[in-house]
């Protein structure tokens, strides 16, 4: 059993990654629902009386109980990853990665799962924090619904049913990565 | 407590994606930098996978656990739509180095400081049901 857990606790590679999820996308397909994380936030509006306000949130959320469900397991899904089967929290990124993140500002690039000077409780209420996380935040929240779908719905599902559009949407997904990437955050890091 | 079912495939996403380092804002950062397979393996894997699967379930009209008909849609014919959102989502996919999935998911592994994008996450769904009458479509 020991040599189960320390197996499991190691890095899982992409080969074992990619298939799962698909599993994933198949289970949930089978009980008769439809991948997509970012709909939870409509849900979440909607419970939240956004109704009384745009004719967008006039849904019946009880039909999404099922995917908030998901979602709380996603989330203890993480929480057990962090607590028991992750020894060792340093993610092995390319050389050429951290060296293009130090030089805008990331002092330990890969030591862990996400940068501290962004996501540590330190500098919360510093005007960086509040771009990455309230501005990203919003982007994410704003361009999925836009999109009508996020990773899960179009570049995992979409693509896997040969969706033209979802291929667009995966398209519009790598330009707008690409430009925060290479033009944007260099400037944000600076904050 | 049929929805149980649901939390449980929660719980595998949330360990797959975690050990898998796709939460990691340092893999989105090494994706959007073309310097590793990683990622493109992943998602690669998942959509062969995934085209596969979908093929053998239209093929072979395979039924869900209702006995009604498998059926995947998520599209909206419009290059407005996917172009335009898919760029706003991907400026933000990039800065919080997380998607919708993850941003769950690191709630648990990383701690509270997460609920501040989730929260506003909402926010943004709702400044989009508000402002969709305006938006070209």
């Amino acid at each position: 059993m020991e040599k189960i857990i320390e197996f499991i606790q190691q890095p899982w590679p992409w080969w074992v990654a990619g298939p799962l999820i698909t599993y994933v996308m198949f289970s949930l397909l089978y009980f008769g629902k439809g991948f997509g994380v970012s709909t939870n936030f409509k849900t979440a509006c909607a419970m939240l009386g956004a109704d009384r306000v745009s004719d967008f949130f006039k849904i019946d959320w009880k039909d999404q109980k099922w995917n908030l469900m998901f979602v709380l397991g996603t989330i203890i899904g993480g929480f057990i990853s962090a607590q028991w089967l992750t020894p060792d929290p340093s993610v092995a990124i390319a050389a050429s990665t951290v060296a293009d993140l130090q030089a805008i500002g990331v002092a330990n690039p890969g030591s862990s799962y996400v940068p501290a000077e962004i996501f540590g409780t330190d500098n919360l209420f510093s005007l960086r924090s509040l771009v990455f996380l309230v501005g990203g935040g919003f982007l994410v929240g704003f361009g999925t619904r836009y999109a009508n779908g996020c990773t899960s719905g179009h570049a995992i599902s979409g693509l896997s049913n040969l969706q033209y559009w979802s291929l667009i949407a995966v398209v519009g997904f790598f330009i707008g990565g690409l430009l925060m990437t290479h033009v944007f955050l260099p400037y944000l890091m600076n904050l | 407590m049929k929805l149980l079912r649901f939390t449980i495939m929660g719980i595998l996403f949330g360990i797959i994606l975690s050990k898998a380092e796709i939460i990691s804002w340092y893999r989105i950062q090494e994706m959007f930098r073309f310097q590793s397979f990683h990622m493109y393996g992943v998602i690669g894997s998942a959509v062969i996978f995934g085209v596969i699967t979908i093929q053998i379930i239209k093929r072979m009209k395979l039924k869900d656990a209702q006995g009604e008909m498998i059926t995947v849609s998520t599209q909206e014919p419009s290059y407005a739509r996917n172009l335009l959102g898919g760029t706003i989502f991907g400026l933000g996919w990039a800065i919080t180095g997380a998607c919708p999935g993850p941003l769950f998911i690191l709630a648990g592994h990383e701690g509270w400081v997460f609920i501040i994008p989730i929260l506003s996450a909402i926010l943004g769904t709702f400044a989009y049901g508000v402002l969709s009458d305006k938006l070209p479509h």
